[in-house]
């Protein structure tokens, strides 16, 4: 359950930036999750109605964006979508891929009054 | 990455935030957005480069063991401490959810141990570990081991400051581990596979694992051990001995001594 450590920075990271700009409340947070990230989104959701009680974001929605996954094969040279169990190229079926998107974990844009 | 133009978030690069809504005309404010971009884990990675850094300072090798439980972690680092001893100094980080009954088999060798209890936390993240090293003596160190808590999921996560993760799998959990849980072993460098003196009563395919392992992580680095027959300990202790070796080697040539 690291997704109880990722959700706290999201409140963290929201509260100090809210404040920052002088906001008085938090009225949602936009956070990319990819699918490769090893994060379960759902989870992230579950911990958050626990992590924002009591802070600028206690009302605030949780928008979280599934960044779907991208690999390049370096063999072939294929771009395909990958999820985290695909290991080898559907193209050629070598075991060379590079991944392209979907490792992301970020907060991406927040909305303050 | 920025979404926007690629850019990494180390890139000197700024953008322009919406600044629509500064103009006060006594309502109240209407709400805006902000341009964030923060990583979820940028404190964990600021930590993690924080140690880094004290680390290298010390031209220490740390290493960071993860595996599933029972894996034999505690009993490869036993043997090796017990083993490589004299030659080299060691220091263990011991995480766990909870007890210190590994850290008193650590310290049993004699070697510096420092147990992190993390209670409900299911892996050791870069502000335990800072706080942890704070226990030994770096500079008398050649090795720093933390032995992550046994789980195969959260701590590929979180960078400790290590050079290298090392995932331990032993040969009674099955040959399919790197499949079912392929974040780990994609986040590791080597693999020990453990307990290979078990291999005559179970129906593990080691070629099948080795080769699951590099489909996830083409690599990968892959050593055979086993603690209880010595078989393979002796590659184990080269890699160390090679790592501590360009370690200690100066990045720069060193100065003439005319």
């Amino acid at each position: 359950m690291h997704e109880l450590g990722i959700t706290q920075s999201i409140v963290d990271i929201a509260v100090r930036t809210a404040l920052e700009q002088g906001a008085t409340r938090v009225r949602s947070v936009t956070v990319e999750i990819g699918e490769l990230a090893g994060v379960v989104a759902d989870s992230v959701a579950f911990c958050f109605e626990a992590c924002r009680a009591g802070t600028l974001l206690e009302d605030a929605e949780l928008i979280i964006e599934a960044i779907p996954g991208k690999a390049r094969c370096s063999g072939c040279g294929a771009e395909n979508p990958v999820d985290q169990y695909t290991f080898a190229c559907p193209a050629c079926g070598a075991f060379t891929l590079e991944r392209l998107q979907g490792e992301e974990l970020q907060i991406r844009e927040m909305e303050i009054d | 990455m920025c979404t926007d133009c690629g850019c990494s978030p180390a890139d000197p690069h700024h953008h322009d935030h919406d600044h629509d809504h500064d103009h006060h005309h006594g309502h109240a404010p209407l709400p805006r957005t902000l341009r964030v971009e923060e990583s979820l884990l940028a404190k964990n990675d600021r930590l993690a480069e924080r140690n880094r850094g004290r680390f290298s300072a010390f031209r220490l090798l740390v290493l960071n063991l993860v595996s599933s439980p029972g894996s034999g972690k505690t009993t490869i680092l036993e043997r090796t401490l017990a083993d490589l001893g004299k030659e080299l100094s060691f220091a263990v980080l011991e995480g766990d959810q909870q007890t210190a009954n590994d850290a008193e088999r650590i310290a049993a060798t004699g070697v510096p141990v420092k147990q992190i209890n993390t209670g409900a936390g299911c892996h050791l993240d870069a502000h335990m570990v800072g706080h942890g090293v704070d226990a030994f003596d770096l500079a008398a160190t050649d090795i720093l081991m933390i032995e992550n808590v046994g789980n195969l999921v959260c701590p590929a996560s979180f960078d400790l400051g290590e050079d290298h993760k090392v995932a331990v799998l032993s040969v009674t959990e099955g040959e399919d581990k790197p499949l079912k849980y392929p974040h780990m072993f994609r986040a590791a460098d080597l693999l020990l596979i453990n307990k290979i003196d078990l291999l005559p009563h179970l129906r593990f395919d080691l070629e099948k694992c080795k080769t699951f392992a590099r489909q996830v992580n083409p690599g990968i680095e892959i050593l055979e051990l086993s603690c209880q027959s010595g078989e393979g300990m002796e590659a184990w202790y080269a890699w160390l001995r090679s790592r501590v070796a360009t370690k200690k080697k100066p990045s720069s040539p060193q100065p003439s001594s005319l």
